[in-house]
């Protein structure tokens, strides 16, 4: 039976931005504000859990083309690389280092290594999540 | 004074949400319960301002946000779950 989703699909295509602006917004906020990589990364996969309930597996796979197993790798490998480059500098693993650059727009910034480890922990529960969501789906 | 007015603020949506609970607990059907766990949801909006108005910060507003938008996608996808019997399907234009 096909049925007619209109209004939810709709809705979806409007929210998925916001809900999308508000989860990088608490990742990059995460150093001085609440938020941070973990609860970045449930509310975008929060965002496509509702394009997954809007839509269908197929269709998410033919926008989202990404392997969320490979995604957590990658960021596991941010992590790592991010502990392992202060070794470089003859420091103790997971010595991170941050400079204040002045950006041609964005004026004084901070700039820290610990937002790298924080994308790998962003890219990880991403992965996860939507690995373990996918999985269940799909299974018959 | 403001203090008193928040207070009875939150002892009215208390209330409201054991009204709620109570529809929840006796609803007869399961989308009487969905909608009254979607409306506890967002009188637990109004009680986290309020608390944060009480307390004088502003490090809760991200999690006003956080309700609505869990609120929402949880009601879309028991709604769907009642609607056909499953929450994602593979393919909805196919034959499955």
């Amino acid at each position: 039976m096909k049925t007619n989703d209109v209004i939810l699909q709709t809705v979806t295509k409007v929210t998925l931005f916001i809900i999308i602006l508000f989860s990088i917004h608490l990742f990059f906020a995460g150093h001085y504000y609440p938020g941070g990589g973990f609860i970045g990364g449930l509310m975008t996969s929060g965002a496509i859990v509702l394009l997954l309930l809007a839509f269908d597996i197929k269709t998410v796979k033919s926008i989202l083309p990404i392997d969320y197993i490979k995604l957590t790798a990658i960021g596991l490998l941010f992590a790592i690389g991010t502990g392992a480059g202060a070794l470089l500098f003859d420091m103790p693993f997971l010595t991170h280092a941050y400079t204040y650059v002045n950006m041609p727009l964005l004026g004084k910034t901070s700039l820290h290594t610990a937002v790298l480890f924080d994308t790998g922990v962003y890219l990880v529960v991403i992965g996860v999540t939507m690995t373990i969501i996918q999985t269940i789906g799909e299974s018959e | 004074m403001f203090d008193t007015v928040l207070w009875i603020s939150v002892t009215f949506l208390s209330l409201a949400m054991i009204g709620l609970i109570y529809r929840v607990i006796k609803g007869p059907t399961v989308a009487d319960r969905v909608v009254a766990l979607d409306a506890i949801g967002i009188s637990l909006v109004s009680v986290v301002a309020l608390v944060s108005i009480l307390l004088d910060t502003n490090a809760f507003l991200d999690i006003i946000l956080l309700i609505g938008i869990l609120a929402f996608i949880g009601t879309v996808a028991f709604s769907k779950f009642l609607e056909k019997g499953v929450i994602m399907e593979y393919d909805r234009n196919g034959d499955r």
